[in-house]
């Protein structure tokens, strides 16, 4: 074996020991978060800070869909946070025995009209009549929150029944934003938490749907049932309720429980 | 108009469902058979590249296939731009766009047992055709196909089977348009979603019975001849 290729070989052992072993140190039981896909952005922010405060606390999010998440939590999932964009799921896993908290509204939000092709604060909820659109998408009103509500603003603005045979569903608020960031649908509905990331917001604005036309979206997360003697779950619920956590929350424009 | 408690809307799911396997499976075998046959005879380098396209699918997760799908078939795509140019519309959230998704994703499933098929053959048949005075196509119609019909009935059968229970393609160039493009594996997905156990249950319990029906139908073939591939 020739010399440099038994270097590269130590190269490569080395770099697999490091590998394991910062494995085996972030295996030290991090806390983990289940967040509705709309927290995407403001709350990788808030972790930021939490991991600046609090450096001996790992914390692991996985993004998904609520409603999914309360039937894995109910099943035994070892999630320790569950932020929810419908309060009602953590809810219904409270009076199921499932939460070792009450259930604390963090934020209320809000949804957005919003294209990847132009710029659709010049757009209103009847611009949609408009035959240039000719999929429009919203998330699955069925199980998805944010579809719900864009639901009932539609139909409040009395453009449902019209609008529905152009409507493609995204199965939650993050798949709806990916159908009109490909193209494939020209406009959709979406949270506004989404359209304020700046780098979503660098491809053109969005249109604040008038929050009278819908239910308010309250949001609600709970400390679960597995999460219950999880230190870092208490710290970071406290850290959600900080004036910085809130600052963050409030410049996605999530209105923040009593304000 | 429900039958065993299956709702109209997964009624038409499960009919949409059946329609894009059929089309799917017919459209791949006609167009697989002259790629199996080249890839089952050629001696070029090129085959081992065109072997791994082939098979790529196989190893892909399905969202990779459908993220890229509807990049591709979308207004911006090279696909559905070109058709959009033209006049015509993209193909995201169509039914076409769902057969073609369903074609690549089952692709290797048609291909494989039919270029296996082909190999087992060899050419000796056709010669001895051939210098009986048969035709291409009577070479084709009297000697290709009776003799790869083993392979042509799994490749028929895996390729049915996994349209059928097809999910992450679907779901993400699909858009769940009822009558449209909800196949049946989205809608159980939505049941269950929304928490409906009860119709996620009967729509499920009615998939596994056919496919489990359409298996017992193999099987029962297979008693006459050997299906080669998936039965020992």
């Amino acid at each position: 074996m020739s010399h440099p290729f038994r270097r590269l070989l130590a190269g490569m052992a080395a770099f697999a020991l490091s590998l394991a072993l910062t494995a085996a140190q972030a295996s030290e039981a991090p806390m983990r978060i289940a967040a509705a896909s709309d927290l995407r952005f403001a709350l990788e922010e808030i972790l930021e800070i939490f991991a600046v405060d609090h450096p001996e606390h790992p914390v692991e999010v996985v993004y998904g869909s609520s409603g999914r998440f309360r039937s894995q939590i109910e099943n035994g999932a070892p999630f320790d946070l569950y932020f929810s964009a419908d309060i009602a799921y953590p809810r219904a896993l409270e009076e199921a025995g499932q939460a070792a908290s009450e259930v604390i509204p963090y934020a209320e939000g809000r949804i957005v009209l919003w294209s990847d092709g132009m710029d659709a604060s010049e757009l209103t909820l009847e611009s949609l009549s408009d035959e240039r659109f000719r999929r429009i998408a919203i998330a699955n009103p069925r199980h998805a929150p944010y579809g719900a509500r864009a639901r009932e603003a539609l139909i409040a603005s009395g453009l449902w029944e019209a609008l529905e045979p152009r409507l493609v569903f995204g199965e939650n608020i993050a798949h709806t934003m990916q159908l009109v960031q490909s193209g494939a649908a020209e406009v959709g509905i979406i949270a506004l938490a989404l359209a304020r990331n700046p780098a979503v917001l660098e491809r053109g604005g969005y249109h604040l749907i008038d929050d009278a036309l819908h239910v308010p979206l309250e949001q609600g997360f709970i400390i679960t049932r597995h999460g219950g003697d999880h230190p870092t779950a208490k710290l970071f619920a406290e850290a959600m309720q900080s004036p910085e956590a809130r600052d963050i929350m409030r410049a996605y424009g999530f209105v923040l429980p009593g304000e | 108009m429900t039958y065993f408690g299956i709702s109209e809307a997964d009624w038409a799911a499960l009919q949409l469902t059946l329609r894009l396997a059929l089309i799917s499976t017919a459209l791949l075998l006609v167009l697989c058979l002259p790629l199996a046959w080249w890839l089952a005879h050629t001696q070029r380098r090129i085959k081992v590249v065109v072997e791994a396209l082939v098979a790529l699918p196989l190893v892909l997760p399905p969202t990779v296939i459908g993220f890229y799908l509807l990049i591709l078939l979308g207004p911006r795509g090279a696909v559905g731009g070109t058709l959009e140019r033209l006049g015509a519309s993209h193909l995201a959230f169509t039914f076409t766009g769902l057969v073609i998704g369903s074609m690549i994703y089952s692709l290797p499933f048609v291909v494989q047992p039919l270029q296996n098929a082909f190999q087992a053959m060899g050419r000796r048949p056709l010669e001895v055709a051939a210098t009986l005075r048969a035709g291409p196509l009577d070479r084709l119609v009297s000697v290709v196909l009776p003799l790869s019909r083993q392979g042509l009935l799994t490749a028929a059968v895996l390729s049915f089977a996994h349209t059928l229970g097809e999910f992450g393609v679907l779901l993400m160039i699909g858009g769940g348009i009822p009558g449209q493009t909800q196949v049946a594996s989205i809608a159980i997905y939505s049941h269950v979603e929304a928490f409906d156990h009860a119709s996620a249950h009967r729509l499920s319990l009615f998939l596994l019975l056919t496919a489990f029906a359409l298996l017992v139908c193999v099987y029962a073939l297979n008693k006459r001849f050997r299906v080669a591939g998936i039965m020992p």
